[in-house]
């Protein structure tokens, strides 16, 4: 590896090691306002990390409606009802989780062989289709930007069943909290 | 075995992905506390949505927005397709969170408690 590749996969590594901790935190916190925000920075080291590896509007993305709004979410169930979990309580130790798990890691593992390396140019997913996105987008839209123009362009009727989606879950929530106690 | 291992040094990315998201399919089973089971499926969602991303880079590319109508090279971009399909997803993931959140708060204004074991030992009663 000369320096430059040693230097990338160093900056890599760091990433995921925040990533990683946060992710841990997030959980083994016994204060659920706290254990909330540090999801929020696990959710801005994700944006940084995608950033990082080129996926700018996935970054923006995960920075506005994970790290934002999903805490926002969050911290307004947590006024509403208690901000800590009791005392006292480790998750409970259940032998199909032990057993279940750990072979399913195994399995992640295993297939890990047959995936293409990291960052290689000429994989499977990197070859087929989205070239023809890259090569046409400009001449048939002109948007120099890809992403909107497959997202608003090429496949504008996902987008548009995304909205739905979003609307018919706005309203699912709001019908929830406004139901009267029985 | 050592072929192996530098297979899996070389991916340091899916092992990250394997971690957060067995760490969250675990808090999600075996966590008593409601929001703790949330926040391990938020960690399943983006784990899965960061395992899509990583298989999008491309080593020595820039982000994919043309700034050259000459001679284009796929080469040069990173894959857009994978970053459209999971904006969707990460979207989708916000909407299905809030829906999850409400319940909870169903949940608490009904049985005034955030505990698993307590609901269930209510419900029983």
């Amino acid at each position: 590896m000369d320096e430059g590749a040693l230097m990338n996969f160093l900056a890599n590594v760091s990433l995921l090691l925040l990533l990683i901790m946060t992710a841990a935190g997030a959980v083994l916190v016994k204060d659920l306002i706290g254990a909330v925000l540090i999801l929020g920075s696990y959710s801005f080291f994700l944006a940084l990390t995608w950033a990082w590896l080129g996926a700018v509007d996935v970054a923006f993305t995960e920075a506005v409606v994970g790290a934002g709004l999903a805490t926002v979410f969050f911290l307004l169930t947590l006024f509403l009802t208690v901000p800590r979990e009791k005392q006292g309580q480790l998750p409970r130790v259940q032998w199909p989780v032990f057993v279940g798990l750990p072979l399913l890691g195994a399995l992640l593992l295993f297939v890990a062989t047959d995936l293409p390396e990291f960052g290689d140019p000429a994989s499977p997913p990197n070859t087929h289709i989205s070239p023809v996105y890259l090569e046409n987008s400009l001449k048939d839209t002109e948007t120099p930007n890809v992403v909107a123009s497959v997202l608003m362009d090429y496949r504008s009727f996902d987008t548009l069943i995304e909205t739905v989606v979003i609307f018919t879950s706005g309203i699912a929530a709001a019908l929830l909290l406004w139901r009267k106690k029985s | 075995m050592g072929q192996i291992i530098d297979i899996w040094l070389s991916r340091p990315n899916l092992i990250t992905f394997i971690l957060i998201f067995l760490w969250g399919l675990y808090i999600m089973i075996a966590h008593h506390n409601l929001i703790k089971k949330l926040i391990g499926m938020y960690l399943v969602q983006t784990s899965v949505i960061f395992f899509f991303v990583t298989i999008s880079a491309k080593s020595g590319a820039t982000v994919p927005i043309l700034f050259d109508d000459g001679a284009m090279q796929p080469v040069q971009y990173a894959n857009p397709l994978p970053h459209v399909l999971m904006l969707t997803a990460i979207v989708v993931g916000v909407a299905t969170l809030g829906v999850s959140l409400a319940l909870v708060i169903a949940i608490y204004r009904q049985y005034q408690s955030l505990d698993e074991e307590e609901i269930l030992s209510q419900r029983l009663e």
